[in-house]
């Protein structure tokens, strides 16, 4: 930070002039220099504070006094719980609602402009239970997805929970996969960027991250597909256009299969996502190099290794693992594009070709699925952060 | 260095500066006003010219925005047309067509500097329209207390749950298509990141003396949001829309290489889907795929620079992201 001072005193300023406040927070909650977890957690047994015993997680120690320590982590979390569920239904809610408001009659769209009597149309509607009123529909609509009965896809004939559940463990593999490789490469540059800013290595990481991350990732899934599956000039072909596997091959070599036919995908899944977690990892690792209790870690002789690994990037790590956690609630949704340009069995396949009927029972049950893999994914940071910072949730 | 006003400095938070009226001649209030505007704006350009990728991109921007604008002279208007197409289909790059031709014969040349039109007032658009919403809600969140705010953070904590790609996708199904259609998925999917950063700076803002000042003298709710709030929570707005078109245009470019953009307009994402169709990746056809996804990056990365850029000038507490 500069520390340049401004002539104070002799500025003549009047309100209505946009000048500039500090900032208070950006919604990723960052740490106010200074006050670190550290600090907080060495202060935490001290003989004031009512829940300090000894032997337990450091988890809701430093509560107000007012309230009893073991009961704020419940509080908290019946409040979080509390809040995911009325998300939850919310989502409910909008994907029964966004649907009807479609223009076009979905049975019509079910028989692709075929000439079908007035009787047919009928029992088609009748089979998809479109022809009750709406409140009914949407009844039996809630209390099915409760049920795990997501209702019956247009195109496939099929249930669509039970194509959903078909699908779910490529997604899960492929980008579960990918999240696990970029939030380990974004941490590991993010933290060697702030460690050492200002330098070369520090401006060139921001800006291919920052380059990679204006990418398209569909594009660069292509042009990825272009070189290495088709092969440009002399080279070769080395990886499968698209596809898990090659079929007719078992134990390791299935395995193996699999993986060769992974690389391009989470490839490209690492490139375009790994910026968000290496840029937020730097700033909140900036945020912390103020702090005076990495002067004291220093003053101690530790090693300045030691400075960053036990005591500077513990704290940052906090926002971090937030964004980590969002991300693992993109798994699902992340992946439309780059499961449609390598043709990937999985959910976000399943989403675009049901866009392009559009099928809209499956549409509506991938939306819920999505939305719900987000909510969750949500929920479990809100629960991990408190024990992993104290201050948060008292 | 004289600086007239107030500079964003870290070590120096802003003074409670009501007080201090300006005691040199006495002037009309308005020409006072012009003056602090015009010197609040040089002072911006002054730290905004220190930081180097910034004006990179404001450049690329500048050049970008000339040869949009210049479009109908530079490569015609029947550029989009099929029937009148001056090339044979898939031509390779040449010299009349330096970067070859598509499968109906068209000059990609033209197509990319015709498209950019349209990546950028979708970009634009939609990204006003999102910074739009999500000030309002962040501004009324901010400043009404009580049901108001909780209900209004709600729904937008709620938005902000959504896989926004998803929600923008299904909105572009459900609607019929066009490119107000685009505009509108990505304007009312994106805004909840906005309303949350102007509402903790409006709580920020209102916490000042001279709101309470402006409260006793009898400003009502819509004098202070307006007059007050609004002019203070400004510059993060103009950061956070900066940011949010290079958002909007990768999105757009999303949707219509999904098929969901309006298929009568010639757009960076649409001649990636057109490409596709084409066979362009199994033939190998890479000089018709990578101009509009490298076209795409480039305009995502100058706006993504400019905002950066924008919002360290503005919000010093991130200082040393140059």
């Amino acid at each position: 930070m500069s520390s340049a001072t401004s002539p104070s005193g002799s500025s003549p300023d009047v309100p209505g002039v946009p000048d500039v406040p500090d900032v208070p927070d950006a919604p990723v909650g960052t740490c106010p220099p200074g006050t670190s977890g550290v600090e907080m957690k060495a202060a935490a047994p001290s003989p004031g504070s009512p829940g300090a015993r000894p032997g337990r997680p450091p988890s809701a120690k430093t509560a107000l006094p007012a309230r009893p320590a073991c009961l704020a982590y419940p509080a908290y979390l019946a409040g979080r719980l509390g809040g995911a569920l009325v998300s939850l239904f919310a989502v409910l809610v909008t994907s029964f609602f966004l649907f009807r408001i479609i223009p076009g009659d979905p049975v019509k769209a079910m028989t692709h402009g075929m000439p079908t009597s007035a009787e047919q149309l009928a029992a088609l509607r009748r089979q998809f239970g479109l022809d009750l009123p709406l409140w009914r529909q949407f009844a039996d609509y809630c209390a099915g997805a409760l049920t795990g009965d997501l209702g019956m896809s247009y195109q496939f004939r099929a249930p669509v929970g039970e194509l959903i559940a078909q699908k779910l463990p490529a997604t899960l593999l492929l980008t579960g996969v990918a999240v696990v490789l970029y939030s380990a490469l974004g941490l590991w540059l993010g933290t060697r960027s702030a460690w050492r800013h200002g330098r070369l290595g520090d401006r060139l990481n921001t800006g291919v991250a920052l380059t990679l991350w204006s990418v398209p990732s569909f594009w660069l899934g292509l042009l990825l597909i272009i070189t290495f599956s088709v092969g440009i000039g002399p080279m070769p072909g080395m990886f499968p256009t698209g596809g898990m596997e090659s079929g007719g091959t078992a134990g390791l070599a299935y395995v193996l299969d699999v993986a060769h036919h992974m690389v391009l995908p989470v490839l490209t899944l690492v490139a375009v996502g790994y910026a968000q977690t290496l840029l937020v990892m730097r700033s909140s690792l900036l945020d912390e190099m103020g702090g005076d209790y990495l002067t004291t870690a220093r003053a101690k002789g530790l090693r300045d290794d030691d400075v960053r690994r036990r005591h500077a990037v513990p704290n940052a790590l906090l926002p971090t693992v937030t964004m980590v956690f969002i991300n693992l609630g993109h798994v699902a949704a992340g992946s439309i594009l780059v499961e449609t340009v390598f043709s990937w069995p999985g959910l976000g396949g399943l989403f675009y070709q049901a866009l392009s009927v559009p099928d809209l029972p499956l549409v509506q049950g991938l939306f819920v699925v999505f939305a719900g893999a987000m909510i969750l994914m949500n929920l479990l940071a809100d629960l991990l952060y408190p024990l992993l910072d104290p201050r948060v949730g008292r | 260095m004289t600086r007239p006003m107030n500079p964003p400095n870290p070590p120096n938070p802003p003074k409670a500066t009501w007080q201090t009226d300006s005691p040199g001649p006495r002037k009309s209030t308005r020409s006072l006003q012009r003056a602090r505007r015009r010197a609040s704006v040089a002072r911006f350009w002054r730290r905004y010219r220190t930081h180097r990728a910034g004006v990179a991109g404001l450049a690329g921007l500048t050049l970008l925005a000339v040869l949009a604008l210049a479009a109908p002279w530079l490569v015609g208007d029947d550029v989009q047309s099929v029937t009148r197409a001056p090339g044979r289909a898939l031509e390779p790059p040449s010299g009349a067509f330096p970067l070859g031709t598509d499968q109906f014969g068209r000059s990609l040349l033209g197509l990319l500097v015709w498209g950019s039109r349209i990546s950028l007032t979708v970009g634009l658009l939609a990204a006003a329209l999102s910074v739009a919403i999500g000030t309002l809600v962040g501004v009324v969140a901010g400043h009404y207390r009580g049901w108001i705010s909780t209900a209004v953070m709600r729904i937008t904590d709620w938005f902000l749950v959504m896989p926004t790609l998803v929600l923008a996708i299904v909105l572009a199904t459900v609607l019929s298509r066009s490119v107000w259609t685009v505009i509108l998925a990505i304007g009312v999917t994106t805004w909840p990141t906005t309303a949350r950063l102007v509402r903790a700076q409006t709580i920020a803002v209102e916490s000042r003396p001279y709101i309470e000042r402006a409260k006793a003298l009898g400003g009502g709710h819509r004098h202070l949001m307006t007059r007050h709030v609004l002019p203070q929570v400004m510059p993060l707005v103009l950061a956070q829309t900066t940011l949010g078109i290079s958002a909007a245009i990768l999105t757009e470019a999303t949707l219509a290489f999904l098929g969901l953009g309006d298929p009568t307009v010639v757009s960076w994402g649409g001649m990636l889907q057109d490409a596709r169709e084409a066979g362009a990746v199994s033939s190998g056809h890479w000089w018709y795929l990578a101009p509009p996804g490298i076209a795409v990056a480039l305009v995502a990365l100058a706006f993504t620079l400019c905002g950066r850029a924008v919002e360290s000038v503005l919000n010093p507490r991130l200082g040393v992201s140059r």
